[in-house]
């Protein structure tokens, strides 16, 4: 399996993880998607460096090759997948009730 | 440069404190909730790291490494990636939640 479709696959299981099996359903919500668009930027900055000073490598015989600030499209896929199913897990465990509290922007 | 991986990852971890410091989004401060939220990351990514350092889909510079390799050839620096951002990815949408209060799902019925 090339790393494309290792790719591909990983972002089908964060929808499933968000979507079936934790319904925390973030991809329907505003705030997901702005947090993500902030989260991208720097994404495409420290990954820009890891790739383009070729402190990761990849064999261009898994990649697509095109390349976006260095990377391969291929790591947007994977940051996104890597992203979702983390937020899905800390936004399903508030609603199980673990440590709702204190929330963000309270000083308690 | 063999602090380059490393540093990128204190850049990352440094670059965010102030959400919590000064926006107090108290995502540190709810430790066991970030370290639950971390765990299936860690485990499943960590997992594909593996994989793909064997199938050959990456590999990575060892004169840019600090030198620590876990087993299955794994940097030391994966795992912290692993660790940071996600932690980064916490704190940004903790902050935006703080700014705009637009409702996650998680909120108290």
């Amino acid at each position: 399996m090339s790393y494309t479709v290792a790719a591909g696959l990983g972002v089908l299981a964060a929808l499933a993880v968000d979507l079936l099996i934790l319904r925390t359903r973030l991809v329907l919500r505003r705030v997901w998607w702005v947090s993500y668009a902030i989260v991208v930027v720097f994404q495409l900055i420290t990954n820009g460096v890891l790739t383009g000073r070729r402190i990761v490598r990849y064999d261009p015989d898994q990649i697509l090759g095109l390349r976006i600030v260095y990377a391969p499209v291929e790591d947007l896929l994977f940051g996104f997948a890597m992203v979702l199913i983390t937020l899905s897990t800390w936004v399903w465990l508030g609603r199980r009730g673990v440590q709702y509290e204190p929330r963000a922007g309270r000083r308690r | 440069m063999r602090f380059s991986y490393v540093a990128v990852l204190a850049f990352c971890f440094l670059g965010t404190l102030w959400l919590e410091l000064f926006l107090k989004v108290n995502v540190y401060r709810r430790w066991r909730r970030l370290l639950l939220a971390l765990a299936p990351t860690v485990v499943l990514f960590v997992a594909w790291d593996l994989a793909a350092i064997a199938a050959g889909h990456w590999s990575y510079d060892p004169a840019q490494l600090v030198g620590v390799v876990l087993p299955g050839r794994l940097p030391l620096e994966e795992l912290l990636f692993f660790l940071v951002i996600p932690t980064c990815a916490i704190l940004g949408f903790e902050a935006v939640r703080a700014v705009r209060g637009w409702p996650a799902g998680d909120e108290p019925r």
